[in-house]
């Protein structure tokens, strides 16, 4: 069993990054969420994930970080069959995913930059080191001037921000949102995007699952679409 | 101007609240009771020891004058022949006074008719560290021509052993109950404490922290906040011991249970234990909820 943060180099894959092959999920005894689930993401890549409500985008998100098990097929990520990683490795495979929580997730008792900055702090960092790069990053996002507000006095559009930012302050390697443009006007929605394209841009593989069809069609990425937990095909969005 | 506070990192633990507060009130209330309870235990261990010391550190001879010699002579004689017997400190004839007044509780101060024969008696203090036999008291009495009975207080002895030892095992037991069910309770109020947060712990959790690292936090968190609470607790009870004593005077508390100054100490390490039950229920507690998080 390792412990070592080096157990995961962030250059080792040359497959796909993620792969499900033949996943099914459920909670508890209720009745299969995801069925029979096979796709990979490649390196770089950037997919929507899309589907009614209740067709199984976060259950198949909370699958990728961990937040759930599969009840059967097999998950690989970064090479590395997920269920075969010991428990003591798991931080370290967590900290290369950032995820963009639906609920946000923030800590309300620490200002927004600790909140952007928890990912940094968490992998030992130092405020010293982190703190050009955090205070720049929430520049970047449009929160320059509420760095040290608390996310009670945020609105949703902010919060929603803050919550990307700290997905993202880490670097990591692949990048979960779940309905990230859930709670933001289309103007919003659009600046979010195009934050998610330059991540992409620089290296960074993009899940995102959303039920805005018109992000989609805008986007021309490829789509994972679900219905009732079964994966039905992948596709492109309209704009491509 | 660049404010310094602002940039210093917030504590990845909310400020104490409400839930903290009773914590800290259960585990004081808790060791308030454990320490009272030490405290009586170790009252009821010294007064047992004080029984039998001053029951088997003495004997009772019962003289049976004859012939012409009358009672009182008979009995000097007895405390003479006694009082050079070796493992004996002192030999004391008691006069008919107080022979009746020992009687008197059982007779009635009517009964003592002046004819009636009074028993005379002797009492003999016995070296502690290594008092005299009964049958070494009997030989010297023989050998003085004095007819008599020693008691030793064995029999007495034997029942005083018997009650202050079942007094002692009894203070005891109470005493690991209490302890007992106040770890416990630290246990589960520091268990529910983290429950309360488990929506922190989620979010350090699925971002990439260690279990060591949510441990820590919790465990400095809820460590500092028992120990502080077993301070409040132990020291309310040590007060509480304090004027008891100094109202009990010489004999401590009282006679039958009698408290010293050096009982205090028994309640320093009452809030280290308490912080550490804290310091380990917080680690299992967040161990485990990680763990359930997978």
């Amino acid at each position: 069993m390792s412990t070592n943060p080096d157990a995961f180099p962030t250059d080792e894959v040359a497959g796909p990054v993620l792969r499900f092959a033949g996943v099914g999920m459920r909670y508890g005894r209720s009745p299969e969420v995801l069925k029979d689930v096979t796709f990979d993401l490649a390196p770089g890549s950037f997919h929507f994930l899309t589907g009614a409500s209740g067709a199984g985008k976060s259950s198949l998100l909370k699958l990728i970080y961990m937040a759930e098990q599969a009840s059967r097929g097999r998950i690989e990520l970064f090479g590395r069959d997920i269920e075969a990683v010991a428990a003591a490795d798991r931080p370290f495979l967590r900290r290369r995913i950032g995820v963009v929580f639906q609920e946000f997730r923030l800590l309300e008792h620490l200002s927004a930059f600790d909140n952007c900055a928890l990912p940094l702090r968490i992998a030992g960092g130092k405020p010293d080191q982190y703190r050009g790069d955090v205070a720049e990053l929430l520049n970047w996002v449009g929160l320059r001037s509420r760095m040290h507000a608390l996310p009670a006095t945020l609105s949703g559009g902010e919060k929603q921000r803050l919550a990307i930012a700290r997905a993202v302050v880490g670097r990591p390697d692949i990048l979960l949102a779940d309905e990230p443009t859930g709670n933001v006007d289309q103007g919003h929605a659009l600046r979010i995007l195009r934050l998610f394209v330059e991540l992409n841009r620089l290296g960074t593989t993009v899940l995102i699952a959303t039920h805005d069809e018109d992000l989609v069609a805008r986007s021309g990425k490829p789509v994972l679409h679900l219905d009732n937990g079964r994966l039905r095909h992948y596709g492109r969005g309209a704009g491509q | 101007m660049f404010d310094v506070q602002r940039w210093r990192p917030g504590p990845l633990l909310p400020r104490r609240d409400a839930r903290d507060g009773a914590l800290v009130f259960v585990v004081s209330v808790l060791c308030f009771l454990a320490c009272l309870t030490a405290i009586g235990a170790l009252a009821a261990n010294r007064a047992a020891q004080g029984w039998t010391s001053q029951l088997s550190d003495s004997a009772t001879v019962v003289i049976q004058p004859h012939g012409a010699e009358s009672p009182d002579t008979a009995a000097a004689r007895a405390a003479e022949a006694l009082a050079g017997v070796k493992g004996v400190t002192e030999a004391r004839a008691l006069e008919k006074e107080k022979a009746e007044a020992l009687l008197e509780p059982w007779l009635g101060r009517e009964a003592l008719l002046d004819d009636l024969p009074v028993p005379r008696l002797v009492a003999v203090e016995l070296d502690p560290k290594a008092p005299a036999k009964a049958g070494d008291l009997d030989r010297a009495l023989k050998a003085a021509g004095v007819q008599a009975t020693v008691d030793d207080h064995s029999v007495w002895i034997a029942d005083i052993r018997h009650a202050a030892g079942v007094a002692r095992w009894f203070a005891l037991s109470v005493c690991l109950l209490i302890i007992a069910a106040a770890a416990a309770v630290i246990g589960f109020a520091t268990r529910a404490g983290l429950a309360a947060h488990r929506d922190v712990i989620e979010v350090l959790h699925l971002s990439g922290a260690e279990t060591g690292f949510v441990a820590r936090l919790f465990q400095s968190r809820f460590a500092t906040a028992a120990g502080l609470a077993g301070l409040f607790g132990a020291g309310s009870a040590a007060a509480i011991a304090a004027l008891a004593r100094l109202a009990g005077g010489g004999q401590g508390l009282s006679p039958v249970l009698p408290l010293a100054w050096i009982d205090l100490l028994a309640l320093l390490p009452a809030p280290l234990m308490a912080a550490l039950t804290a310091a380990v229920a917080a680690r299992l507690s967040a161990a485990a909820i990680l763990r359930e998080m997978g």
